[in-house]
């Protein structure tokens, strides 16, 4: 008797789940987060992965009615690993949207897939300007190293800064950044001399040592982040902080991120980039507090800027299509535009990258931390590279 | 001009200390050990961690940057690499890369993959005027630690007993081992000691090279040019080799800096062509 009953239970219980679960599937939106969340670039994918998770908590995972799941997956940071795992995701999971792509090569690996599969790819890290020529199905929610630094060439310009040393890690991105400023720099009328670093570079000293004796107005620098701290701390070793020479940066040098453990030696220095979390906004603030409170001792930077900016894009274009995917969904997010965290934020309907406020910033001590506090804005830049073709 | 010179002289001292236990165990024990930066790498992490977690004083930290890389050193002697000593150099190669890359993913998943970051004390920081030269103190100091640990190095190996059991180990174990010297101790020791010294460079270059966990591999390369371009039977060897690359690193980047980091592999090179055994070594 009592075990027909359990049976009978059992049954139910199978036959409920059987139920839920194809009810489930024909309204379930899956997002498929790709990030490199071990290797080098771990901590893009951690700042992502958790902004991600953020926003879905405080706007719920209920959109246009249906139910948004996000599958977030490992690519370390390679390529290779990050194109087949966006094709299980497309093939197998049958992803709605992509998003993700920490790196300038993982997202250009991906980009053939999304044409192919008709998947919408928001980029929420990569920086490199040709991104969103790859597929007419991706759309930024980062900015572009262009973008970033131009600004701060005109800001340098205005400022009584005549003659400017590059010093730029040999990569991609800090040949865009080197060819960003001068361009802009010297049509403004200043000096500039470029120094390439090796990316492998173990000791700044002969550089900077060449910078400081060419007696520059200012240095401006560009190296991976992590690689930032120890060149500041070189920079003030030599005391090249002292003999005048200021400290320029695109803002990834004084990610927020890693800020407070360079230390000291970052006071003053002078970034452009498109977020601080010292942004003076209410929106900043709660985003700020939230994002806190959910993962303790970490500090929303940029890349965590992307990520909720990207999943704000993708919640906002649901709606419009009522949860459907493909070439509407990327036709809907063209044209967004609203108030993030970072200030006025806009998809620009021809580029599909995002047009936003460019911020320069200061290095300062507040209440014991160290914050990139904004002192001037450049207001709604597009990426200039784009722009130049276009015209 | 002489900045440069003194820049490089401090470059290339910290790349002694940092391979010279590598010229040990590759000339004195004929081991190929490619794991060497992975002690190294131990070293500054011990310095880092016990900085910034425990507040330790940089000077007090130093010991323990060799001790703790000696103790990992004599532990993976005694249980791995001993029984790798006749093998040939085939498998030791295999064998130790495949010791870096579990070093580099055990430090990844325990400590993360950011840089490491260290502040000096206020009385090591900034540089001073000396005779129209511009000095950094930091530099200056690992000047004199390297300058002291070449000395006594040398003396170790050339005045003391030991160093005498140790060469004779190196040339005949058994016959070594036959007049009572007792060849496994000996080679546990002299690992250790270069196991250590790997741990005080990575302490020492933490600040001027950084530390992250992919730093056996990205220093294995000038290990093993320092070694090949010094030749391998002596201290001296090693610590001219280091200096000559280290200034001749410094100062391409400074004249030539287009040309980058190739400076230093043309100067190998040539050495190697000129001088296939090595710049130092007497011809065999």
């Amino acid at each position: 008797m009592i075990r027909r009953r359990i049976l009978a239970m059992a049954g139910a219980a199978v036959l409920a789940l059987g139920l839920g679960s194809t009810a489930q599937a024909q309204e379930t939106v899956k997002i498929g987060l790709v990030l490199p969340l071990t290797g080098p670039f771990s901590s893009t994918g951690r700042q992502i992965e958790a902004a991600a998770r953020l926003y879905m908590q405080q706007n719920g995972d209920t959109v246009a009615g249906k139910k948004l799941q996000l599958i977030v997956k490992d690519d370390t940071g390679t390529a290779d690993t990050t194109r087949r795992i966006a094709q299980e995701l497309i093939v197998n999971d049958k992803v709605t949207v992509l998003a993700g792509f920490g790196l300038t090569p993982l997202a250009l690996a991906t980009a053939p897939l999304s044409t192919q599969a008709k998947t919408p790819q928001v980029v929420m890290a990569a920086a490199t300007s040709i991104i969103t020529e790859q597929s007419p199905f991706i759309v930024r929610t980062s900015m572009t190293s262009a973008q970033t630094t131009m600004p701060l060439a005109e800001w340098a310009a205005k400022n009584g800064i005549k003659r400017v040393v590059t010093i730029v890690s040999d990569y991609g991105p800090g040949i865009d950044v080197e060819k960003a400023f001068s361009e802009t720099f010297t049509k403004a009328g200043g000096q500039v001399e470029n120094l390439r670093v090796p990316l492998a570079n173990p000791d700044f000293a002969p550089f900077l040592q060449k910078a400081a004796d060419s007696k520059p107005d200012a240095l401006l620098v560009f190296v991976p982040s992590g690689v930032g701290a120890q060149f500041m701390k070189q920079y003030v070793e030599r005391g090249l902080d002292k003999s005048g020479i200021r400290f320029l940066g695109e803002g990834s040098v004084t990610d927020d991120d890693i800020l407070n453990t360079i230390g000291d030696v970052a006071i003053g220095a002078v970034t452009s980039h498109h977020y601080s979390a010292a942004h003076d906004s209410p929106e900043n603030k709660a985003f700020v507090e939230a994002f806190k409170k959910a993962n303790p001792g970490m500090r929303p930077n940029f890349m965590a800027m992307g990520g909720y900016d990207g999943m704000h894009v993708i919640y906002e274009g649901l709606k419009k299509t009522n949860g459907q995917g493909g070439e509407a969904l990327v036709n809907a997010m063209k044209g967004l535009s609203w108030t993030s965290p970072r200030g006025p934020v806009s998809i620009d309907p021809e580029t599909r990258d995002i047009v936003q406020n460019i911020y320069i910033r200061k290095v300062e001590k507040v209440n014991g931390e160290l914050w990139n506090v904004e002192i001037a804005t450049s207001p709604a830049v597009k990426d200039p590279v784009k722009a130049a073709k276009a015209k | 001009m002489l900045t440069i010179l003194f820049d490089g002289i401090a470059y290339g001292m910290l790349l002694f200390v940092l391979a010279c236990g590598l010229s040990v165990t590759l000339g004195l024990m004929n081991f190929v050990n490619l794991a060497h930066g992975a002690f190294a790498m131990a070293g500054g992490y011990v310095t880092a961690v016990l900085m910034n977690r425990y507040g330790v004083p940089f000077l007090a930290t130093l010991p323990l940057a060799f001790l703790i890389p000696a103790l990992i050193g004599v532990l993976l002697e005694r249980t791995l690499y001993v029984r790798l000593y006749n093998r040939d150099h085939l498998d030791q190669v295999l064998f130790t890369i495949g010791l870096v890359f579990m070093a580099v993913a055990a430090v990844d998943y325990t400590m993360g993959s950011q840089q490491q970051l260290i502040s000096l004390p206020s009385w090591l920081r900034g540089r001073v005027e000396v005779l129209g030269i511009q000095i950094g103190i930091y530099r200056s100091f690992i000047i004199a630690v390297c300058g002291v640990l070449v000395v006594v190095l040398q003396l170790i190996l050339s005045r003391t007993r030991f160093g005498s059991r140790l060469r004779a180990a190196v040339d005949d174990p058994r016959v070594a081992g036959g007049l009572g010297i007792n060849v496994n101790l000996i080679f546990g020791i002299t690992f250790a000691a270069g196991s250590g010294l790997a741990g005080l460079g990575g302490a020492l270059g933490a600040e001027i090279l950084g530390m992250d966990p992919t730093f056996p591999l990205k220093f294995m390369i000038y290990f093993l040019i320092v070694v090949t371009v010094g030749g391998t039977t002596s201290i001296t060897g090693p610590f001219l080799a280091s200096l000559l690359l280290g200034i001749a690193d410094v100062a391409g980047k400074y004249y030539v800096p287009s040309l980058g980091s190739f400076v230093i592999y043309t100067l190998m090179i040539v050495v190697l062509v000129v001088r296939p055994q090595g710049l130092f070594v007497r011809g065999r």
